[in-house]
Parts: structure tokens; sequence; C-alpha cells
């Protein structure tokens, strides 16, 4: 491919990338569009069979009016492997669950007979091309309208122009706390200094939480042009990508794409003719949730053990290698060209006044819809849980919902019909975060689930500070005494107490929001506490130790439960009411879940 | 083994800068050796002209890095939270009973390992396992005996 030297050799790529190869994102195409999302979710579900298969036929029949394109994530992560097919003039369908045999048919079915494909309230700004273009082809983002937000930025904004439109954008770090993106931005471009650092934060950490996963799989060049406009605006010539090595084909897109536009000239040294030089290089985390902090982040890219550092002096001041360094994560960049295309003005315009434009969050845990939704700021959780989530699977009632990963808190379902944006979800003790959701019915424990963060945030407390350290080892003990029937009322009052004292003494944002899962869940679900210590039962029945199987009198005596048992311990006579050895019974609840749902005859408490 | 020092060797003599490359290096020196022993760390210490104790300081700190050697097919388990509310933990039970292995453990035949896994993002699939990088979905506990049957022949799948 020739170097893309100006603005107008752009403009003529596009014009012949639209004509050519990428003409399907257009959505004038005339010929069929099968879209196949082939990132994470969809690939470990079986789409590249799907793939091959759909391939496999069309050139069997020779048809040539259809093409198959490899796309990232649509966010329907629960309808994997996942086929959307575009007939020319007619609404989008999809079909959910393909495999290799359905693949076949597809290609001849009629859209008529399909479910159509529909975003509902959702608002895709974030998301916008995650399964429109195929992200390996740098083509598809160009005809997009890709990477004019960077020839607006370096011909018509200059510096100041660009800072000034992202500042009135009112856009917010989308990684957790929701520090203002022009501000920071403003900071690096008043720090003078001939060296200074561009770093996406891709770190994403959290677990539940996959969209930025989802946009560097699905879109990658929207991050590198966003980071060559921030490194622009600030005055950078090199941008930095730390990104996890749990998420292998993201990094392998993210290389891809970063050789593309540096082959086409759109990255490297003077950029379309402009005497801008920008360059991006990846770095590989190792598997520290602490990394996802910024200031831990840098000395893990410096080679070091990913410790926070003592802030002043800010990163924006001393950073990478102790040069001016700015950072933000992938979401926030993906929203960078848009808002430069498309206005300011425009993305005020969605969203609440103080958080402006959307949020994408991942739904998972229990709910019918698992995947991403991109939604204006303060959209309710009943519209997201309910409307884009599909509800709980088996009409189960709605207990909870962790936001903020470990970091967050849980919010009971008093608050199900808040909007959603930074200061709600502080007000009530949880947090932003990166925007995972995870959703929890009646049969989930919320002593067990803060146990459950605690064992997070103890394994992966760097170390430094002793309250987080040691804090968060003995906050752990506390509530595994109390999941084993050992606890009493005291150490409720205790696991408040050590909670702010970690809170308030930690250096960084881990051992500062650590706690927040025990004091969220203590403060919402302060009698399932009291049940665990005083009567020592869990009213979920999740605590094993507090478990009690018993066989009621409905018991037909099938002999299935006693078959079952791996310790021999249920016996009774054929058709008659069996019983169980509580001596030996080690309470797996096999046999729980082997009774016929129809006889229900053990139950536990 | 020198073989594999020779590859080491040769990556290091590429690298642009020594400068910040230890995570880097020590990347390829587990993708080249499959773990990292004291002698491996020792060696890149010596190469990147780095104290060695700050190599272990490194090696230690990341859970990415293991000191100690894997099985032939590694099994990982998710534990990310939606894996656990959807029964990860009664996956990664059944895991350690079926092999009767410790968590980091290899079994004698030197065929499995199992260890848990932060979250891989894989949210929709929850709860999670991953076999040498292939993907187990949607998992039930009976699911278990039936991956570690597909591997237990040693071929490669």
């Amino acid at each position: 491919m020739n170097k893309i030297n100006s603005v107008a050799e752009l403009n003529e790529f596009k014009r012949n990338a639209l004509a050519g190869d990428s003409k399907y994102v257009s959505g004038e195409c005339e010929k069929t569009v099968i879209y196949v999302g082939m990132a994470t979710c969809g690939i470990a579900a079986g789409a590249e069979a799907v793939f091959d298969a759909l391939n496999d036929e069309i050139s069997k029949q020779g048809n040539e009016d259809i093409v198959v394109v490899p796309t990232g994530c649509v966010g329907m992560c629960y309808a994997e492997p996942f086929v959307e097919i575009k007939k020319p003039g007619e609404p989008p369908v999809f079909v959910s669950g393909a495999n290799a045999a359905t693949a076949r048919e597809i290609v001849n079915k009629s859209s008529g007979d399909l479910p159509k494909k529909d975003y509902g309230k959702q608002v895709r700004i974030a998301l916008r091309n995650c399964g429109v273009i195929d992200p390996t082809k740098i083509s598809d983002y160009i005809a997009v309208g890709g990477y004019e937000a960077l020839v607006k930025t370096l011909t018509e904004l200059g510096r100041e122009g660009v800072i000034d439109e992202i500042k009135k954008s009112g856009l917010r770090g989308r990684g957790g706390a929701g520090f203002p993106t022009g501000l920071k931005w403003e900071f690096g471009y008043k720090t003078e200094n001939a060296k200074q650092y561009i770093i996406c934060n891709a770190d994403e950490g959290d677990p539940g939480a996959f969209m930025d996963r989802s946009i560097l799989e699905g879109d990658p060049h929207s991050v590198l042009e966003a980071m060559a406009i921030a490194g622009f605006a600030i005055g950078a010539d090199e941008g930095i990508f730390y990104i996890r090595a749990e998420y292998p084909l993201a990094v392998k897109r993210l290389y891809t794409a970063t050789a593309q536009a540096e082959e086409l000239g759109l990255l490297g040294e003077n950029i379309m003719g402009t005497g801008f030089n920008f360059n991006i290089s990846i770095s590989l985390g190792a598997g520290a949730f602490v990394c996802g902090e910024e200031t831990a982040l840098l000395n893990s890219l410096e080679g070091k053990r990913g410790e926070p550092r003592l802030r002043p002096p800010f990163p924006a001041q001393k950073g990478l290698w102790q040069q001016p360094t700015i950072n933000n994560n992938v979401e926030t960049y993906a929203n960078i060209p848009a808002i430069i295309t498309r206005g300011a003005d425009w993305f005020k315009s969605v969203g609440t006044e103080k958080c402006p434009g959307t949020k994408v969050f991942a739904l998972a845990g229990k709910i019918n819809k698992v995947g991403l939704v991109e939604v204006p700021m303060g959209t309710s959780l009943r519209e997201i849980i309910y409307e884009m989530g599909g509800g709980l699977p088996n009409d189960k009632a709605f207990k909870a919902l962790q936001t903020g990963g470990p970091s967050g808190g849980c919010i009971p379902a008093q608050h199900i019909d808040m909007g959603v944006d930074y200061e709600t979800l502080g007000s009530i003790g949880s947090m932003m975060g990166s925007g995972g959701m995870i959703v929890m019915d009646e049969d989930d424990c919320m002593v067990n689930i803060a146990k459950f963060y605690l064992d997070f945030t103890m394994e992966e407390s760097c170390g430094k500070c002793t309250p987080c350290r040691i804090g968060n080892t003995r906050l752990y003990e506390i509530l595994s005494r109390i999941t084993t029937g050992k606890g009493s009322e005291a150490d409720i009052d205790q696991l408040k107490e050590l909670a702010q004292v970690i809170k308030n003494t930690s250096l960084c944002g881990l051992g500062n929001s650590a706690p927040n899962p025990v004091l969220a869940t203590i403060n919402f679900f302060p009698d399932e506490y009291k049940a665990h210590v005083n009567e020592k039962k869990c009213p979920s029945g999740v605590c094993k130790d507090l478990l009690r199987f018993f066989i009621s009198e409905k018991c037909i005596g099938c002999g299935i439960c006693a078959k079952t048992c791996p310790v021999n311990c249920i016996s009774g006579d054929a058709k008659a009411q069996h019983v169980i050895d509580y001596e030996k019974c080690i309470k797996c609840g096999e046999c729980f879940s082997k009774c016929p749902p129809k006889i229900k005859a053990i139950n536990k408490e | 083994m020198e073989n594999q020092f020779a590859l080491l060797d040769e990556y290091i003599d590429d690298l642009p800068e020594k400068k910040g490359a230890l995570i880097a290096t020590l990347h390829k020196a587990q993708e080249i050796f499959g773990y990292l022993p004291v002698e491996v760390q020792d060696y890149v210490a010596e190469k990147l002209e780095i104290p060695a104790s700050k190599v272990y300081g490194v090696v230690t700190f990341y859970s990415f890095f293991t000191m100690r050697k894997k099985g032939k097919f590694r099994i990982n388990v998710c534990m990310g939270t939606a894996c656990f509310v959807k029964g990860a933990q009664d996956i990664w039970d059944e895991f350690k009973t079926q092999l009767a292995i410790k968590p980091g453990g290899v079994t004698e035949d030197g065929l499995f390992s199992v260890d848990a896994l932060r979250c891989i993002g894989a949210c929709g699939l929850a709860p999670v396992a991953t076999v040498n990088g292939k993907y187990y979905g949607r998992l039930v506990k009976g699911d278990v005996k039936k991956i570690i049957e597909e591997y237990k022949g040693g071929e490669l799948v």
C-alpha cells in the first residue's frame, strides 16, 4: 500500500474503499452482507466454524451476490455465535446460536423468517463501529470516516482548539473516577517539556467488565486515532498501550492495526504531510489488578513491580520515566473521534448535564441477555436490567447489582429506578468503575459475595501499604468466620471499623475502595449478616457450613439420591422415605440437584 | 536447554532498548522455557544488567509469571465475578478433585496443571475454563470429566 501523504489522498483512499472492498460499511451494498461476530466470546462459542461453513457454502453455490464479513462484537454475548444478515433494501436480521449446519441454511433463508436486529434504547458512540466493520481492515475504518477526526484536529482545530472541544463536550474518564478528560489534556498542554507520553490504559482488570476488550477487538483504529489526537493536543510524539496479557485476541488486533496505520503513514513521521510525528508501541501487562491504577501502571511500564507511587507529583507532571504523561482508558479514547467529528454540542445532547455522553455496561451474572449495552448516562437500572438485559433467568427475584467490580458496592432492589451516572452511584456507596454490572438474584448470599471480593483484593493488594495488605486479610478472615458459623455480632462492628481505617489510610484507589463491597452489603443487607451470626443460618442457602439438607415426607423412595450421593450417606427402603446420615454428609448438594423436580422431596435450610 | 537460552539471547540482543524491558523479556522467557526457574531469572538479570533480586521481585509480583513447571495441558478456570455467580467454584473444585492436585500443581504424569484465572472477559459463556487457550463455556460439573478425558491420551487436539 502507498503512504497517504495528504488530506486529499486520505479522501481518495476513502472513496476507493467505499467503491471497492469496503462497500458494505455504507449500508448501500447491492449484495447481501452476512456479518459474523468474531470477538473472543464469538470465537469461544464456535464462530470460526460458522464463518468457514458460510464461505464454503457460498463458494459451493458459486454465489457472488453474498459477502461474508468477520466483525467484532455486537454486544449480544448471549446469542453467540451471532450472525447478522443484511439484504439490500431490507432491515438487518440475525441468527443467534449459529453453528456450521445452520450456517449453510442461513445462506438461503429469506429475511422475513428471522428476528430483526434492534438495539432498542441503546445509543452507540464508543461501540459505533463494533459489529459494523471488519476490525482487521483499515480500509473499513477509513470508509466509515476513520482518521477524519485526526485530519480535523491537525488542519482545523489546532492544539488549543481540540482541547477546548473536548472540555466543552464534558467527556469524563470512563475508567473509574470520571475525571474530566479535557482538563487532563490541558494539564499536559500547559506542561512545557521536550518529552511527553500518551498512554492508553487497557488493563481492564475488573472481573466481569469486558467493554475495553470488545472495543479493541472490534474497532482498534478508533483508539489509535484518538491517541494520536491526544498526542497532538498535549505535544507528545509517543504513545504506549498497556494491555492485559489475558486478552490475546485484542493484542493481536492491536498489532495488526498499528502496523496498518504505520504502513499508510497515519502513524509515524510527518503524518499526512502535516509535520506531526506520532508513534505507538504496545506493552503487555502480566496479570496484576493494581496495574489498572495509573501510577502502578507507570511502574509496570518501566519494568518494575506494579506498586503505586505517591502523588504529587501527578503523572501529568512526572509520569513515565519522570516525564509528563497523560493516561486515558480505552473507552474514553473511543469517544474522542466521534466528538471531534460531530462536535461537542452533539455529544452534550446525549446523557445528563453533569455526565454527557454514554456509558458501556457489561451485563453479566444472573441475567438473560448477557452482553454489552451502551446507554445514555442517566438511564435507569430498571431499563438496563429488564429492557436491555431481558430480566433474570427462571423468573428469580432481583436482589442486587454490583457495579464497579471489587471497588464498588452492591445496589439493592430499592434503588433500581435510579438513573446511572458517576454521582448517583457514588452517593449510595458504589462507583462507576469501568462499567461491569453483575446481577444477583435471591440465590446469592451477600456475605459470601463480599467475601469473594475480599478474596480478590486480598490477593491483588500490592502489599505496599499495611492497612491494605493486612487490613483486607483481616476483613477476609472475619468474613470467613461469619460464613462458617463462627461469627458474632461484634464481628460486624469490627468489619465496619476496620473497613473505614483501610479506606482512609491506603495510598491508592485499590485500598481506598477495597472495603466498599463489605460496607455496602452490611449497609443494605444487615439482616443477612445477622442471620449468619445469630441464627447461624445462610438465608440464601449458599454457605455450606450453615446448610443442612433434609428429606421430607414427600419422598417416594425412588433411590436416585442414594445412588448419586458420593459418600453413601443416604439410606432407606425402596418406596419408603429416605434419610440422610448427617455424620457423613459433606453437603455437596448432589442429592438436592438430582431429586426429580416434580417430587422435590429434598430441601435445604 | 542450551537451545532455549540461545533463543532468549536472540530476543534480548534484538531489543532496541534494555531500559524497561524486563517484563517483556520475562514474557518471552516464559514462552520459551514454559516457566521461570531461578537459573533463567539469573540469566535475564545478567543480560539486562539488573540485580537478580529485582527480577525475582517482578516474577513473584505478577500472577502471569510462574516459577513452577506447568502441565502439558494447562487448565485455567475463570474465577471472575460473572463466572463465580454462575457456579465457577464448583467447576474449580471438580477439576481439583478429578485430577487430585492442588491449585498450581501438576499431575504426576505431567499432563495437567490447574490454575484459577481472573476474568478472561468471556462472561457471556460463564462459567468458563480454558485448556491451552481453547475455550470451554457454559460448563456444568459433569463437563469437567469429559474435558479431562479429551486430553488424557496426551495428544494435542
